[in-house]
């Protein structure tokens, strides 16, 4: 009905020229916002969607030349093999799955356990050289996995947590607390010091303050914070093939990779296991979209 | 109840900034007392250190007969109210109420009682299941006051509490704050940057400057015999007219040829300024009996009074108070005239009261 009024008012002179086209949102504009958007998804979401196709096509299927988009036909093959081994009991894939959900689990909730009372201390409280503290606490992210990752590996094989989940949990918890203690750090600076002083002089101590209040707020920048670290924690492939070896240890990167580079690639496989992997997370971050969304823009905007 | 004692209080910031530089306060069990000052002279700091939220470099500060130095907030049984109300959002009004009773641990049906009359006290039954969000900022400082009441701790300390709302309704509170305060014959320490403030609630007055006490006194003392240069600029709406004098045959003498009353004691080789208030001059017809010949620069009508700002020779921008029915146009040539007692009188240099 809007479309009508505008076009009654502006009936004269804007003859020849559809009404709605020059209008932001009006029925020309949104049609080729969608076109675009549409080419863009596909251009994007192809790999992602080839991935799926691959992973419920036949093997014969998958070499075919030209490709077969449609009309081939689907199998549920591949998902089976990711988790049951061809002597009937559980992969290798399988058991890389449990370990990628224990590590990254076990490392965000490490990193968060530890991350979220440093931030709220470096918010709360006046230190010495705390901005040189938490650069330096910054500057460990600075050098990328590659680089540390030898001389990790050395330290590692000394204190025997080479091939170990414990060490991928300390490894990736160590490199998500820097990230925490930024990211919190935003967080715990929005929420007023008031709350905490008032509940120190109505009888609690200054933790049981922190614990009662300040903490029920951070609820949704926590949720976004262990968002990230799970992710990273979750696709850390460096780490993760240098510093284990053993199928009961992997995680899920290094043993999806570890399926190509034999004489035969089992293509439908690791486009199956590839679709397992990235689920978890999407999930995740679906589940906890509101948080995340409320969480990021809250700690972009100053008070 | 009970009364408040600072000594010698210095407070330095880990950062270096000195916040308070030395307080010397002494408040009276059941007295109101406010701390007055400009933004960053440091009364939130000592506000906080009384309290407890911020522990003083040195000093001592004695609530009754407890030295509190070592003792943490929550056993120094003091109330707080912050500019920024500080309720807990994700609490209902009732039990932001309830919740320093909780706890302290009492009964629940104690709990109940004094929340209850507290509620009565603060008008706030029909807004006891609202949270913090819905209720307005009158509201959520009516919350925040009735939270400080239900402790019935032995002292309360007020930092700006009234800032944030609009004119009306921060003198409605005040007059609730001061009424409420009288009622319960409570100690409160209450700061505030609003002179005005200052002067309508306070037994006593603290005027504070850059981490130092300039003047305490009575609010008719304070604005009679500003301490000091500072407390004649601060205090006041206009603030005093302060005008270069010579003490000359018995006379205090402007430039200009404005003729003061001088106080006894004046000491005779120092340079000195006369701190004169607006409504202890006059705006004459040009030649009237006494009066220097002056000039209306502008007039701000005020309805209940006028303010006049006047150039007189030797002397620009004197304020000057009259009542609404005497009326000058502006630019009008008129006289000046002093009809106020003995003025205040101020050393230059030293910028402090001598006589
Ligand atoms: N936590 C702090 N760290 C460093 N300096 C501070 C801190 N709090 C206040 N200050 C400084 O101390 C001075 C006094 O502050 P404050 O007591 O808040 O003044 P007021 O309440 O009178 O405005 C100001 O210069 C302020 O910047
Ligand atoms: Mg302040």
């Amino acid at each position: 009905m809007a479309v009508s009024v505008d076009e009654a008012v502006s009936a004269g002179p804007a003859r020849g020229r559809p009404p709605a086209a020059r209008r932001p949102g009006g029925r020309g504009r949104s049609v080729l916002e969608v076109a675009l958007l549409t080419v863009l998804a596909v251009v994007m979401l192809f790999p992602v969607l080839w991935m799926i196709e691959t992973s419920i096509k036949e093997n014969r299927d998958v070499y075919a030349i030209p490709a077969e988009f449609f009309g081939f036909t689907v199998t549920m093959d591949h998902f089976k093999d990711v988790f049951v081994a061809p002597d009937g009991g559980r992969s290798a894939l399988s058991v890389a799955f449990l370990n990628s959900v224990l590590v990254a689990g076990a490392s965000t909730v490490l990193a968060t356990v530890l991350g979220v009372p440093a931030a709220w201390a470096y918010s709360r409280f006046a230190l010495k050289a705390k901005k040189d503290q938490l650069f330096f606490i910054l500057s460990t992210r600075f050098m990328p996995p590659v680089v540390v990752v030898i001389p990790i590996f050395l330290m590692y094989r000394q204190v025997g947590l080479i091939d170990s989940k414990l060490g991928l949990i300390l490894i990736y918890a160590a490199y998500n607390v820097p990230f925490t203690i930024w990211m919190m750090k935003g967080f715990v600076d929005e929420v007023p010091a008031e709350y905490e002083d008032a509940a120190m002089l109505d009888g609690y101590t200054r933790l049981q303050a922190f614990r009662k209040f300040t903490l029920p707020l951070l609820v949704p920048g926590i949720a976004a914070t262990a968002v990230f670290a799970l992710i990273f924690s979750w696709n850390e492939f460096v780490f993760a093939i240098f510093l284990t070896s053993s199928d009961s240890v992997r995680t899920a990167p290094p043993a999806i990779a570890g399926l190509i580079g034999g004489t035969t690639v089992d293509w439908g496989l690791v486009a199956a296991a590839s679709v397992v992997f990235a689920l978890p997370v999407l999930v995740f971050a679906y589940l906890v979209r509101r948080h995340l969304v409320a969480g990021v823009t809250l700690g972009a905007v100053r008070r | 109840m009970a009364g408040i004692e600072v000594s010698a209080l210095h407070k330095r910031y880990p950062d270096g900034t000195v916040a308070v530089d030395h307080v010397d306060l002494s408040i009276d069990d059941g007295e109101l007392f406010v701390m007055l000052g400009p933004s960053g002279c440091g009364k939130t700091t000592t506000l906080r250190a009384i309290a407890g939220l911020e522990r003083q470099t040195t000093g001592d500060i004695r609530i009754g007969d407890t030295l509190v130095n070592d003792l943490p907030p929550a056993e120094r049984d003091i109330a707080m109210v912050f500019q920024f109300y500080a309720l807990y959002p994700h609490l209902r009004t009732r039990d932001n109420l309830a919740f320093p009773l909780r706890a302290e641990g009492l009964p629940k049906s104690e709990v109940h009682e004094r929340v209850a009359e507290a509620a009565r006290l603060m008008r706030l039954d029909p807004l006891l299941d609202r949270r913090p969000r819905q209720l307005s900022g009158g509201e959520q400082q009516r919350v925040a006051l009735a939270r400080a009441l239900v402790r019935r701790p032995r002292a309360f300390l007020m930092d700006e509490p009234l800032t944030n709302l609009d004119a009306e309704l921060r003198a409605d509170m005040r007059t609730e704050i001061k009424h409420l305060q009288g009622e319960l014959g409570a100690t409160m320490v209450y700061v505030t940057h609003d002179q005005v403030e200052a002067m309508s609630l306070g037994h006593r007055i603290a005027i504070l400057n850059k981490g130092r006490v300039e003047q305490i006194g009575t609010p008719l003392e304070v604005y009679d015999r500003p301490a000091s240069l500072f407390c004649a600029a601060f205090i006041g709406s206009p603030p005093m007219n302060l005008i270069e004098v010579e003490v000359a045959d018995g006379k205090l003498r402007g430039q200009g040829g404005l003729v003061l009353t001088p106080p006894p004691g004046l000491p005779r080789d120092r340079r000195l300024v006369a701190g004169v208030r607006p409504e202890a001059l006059e705006v004459t017809a040009p030649g009237a009996e006494r009066s220097v010949p002056a000039r209306v620069v502008s007039a701000e009508w005020l309805g209940d009074e006028i303010i006049y700002v006047v150039d007189h020779s030797g002397q620009r921008d004197v304020r000057v108070r009259m009542p609404p029915t005497v009326r000058f146009a502006a630019d009008a040539p008129v006289g000046l005239r002093h009809t106020g007692g003995t003025p205040a009188v101020y050393d230059v240099r030293t910028e402090e009261l001598v006589a």
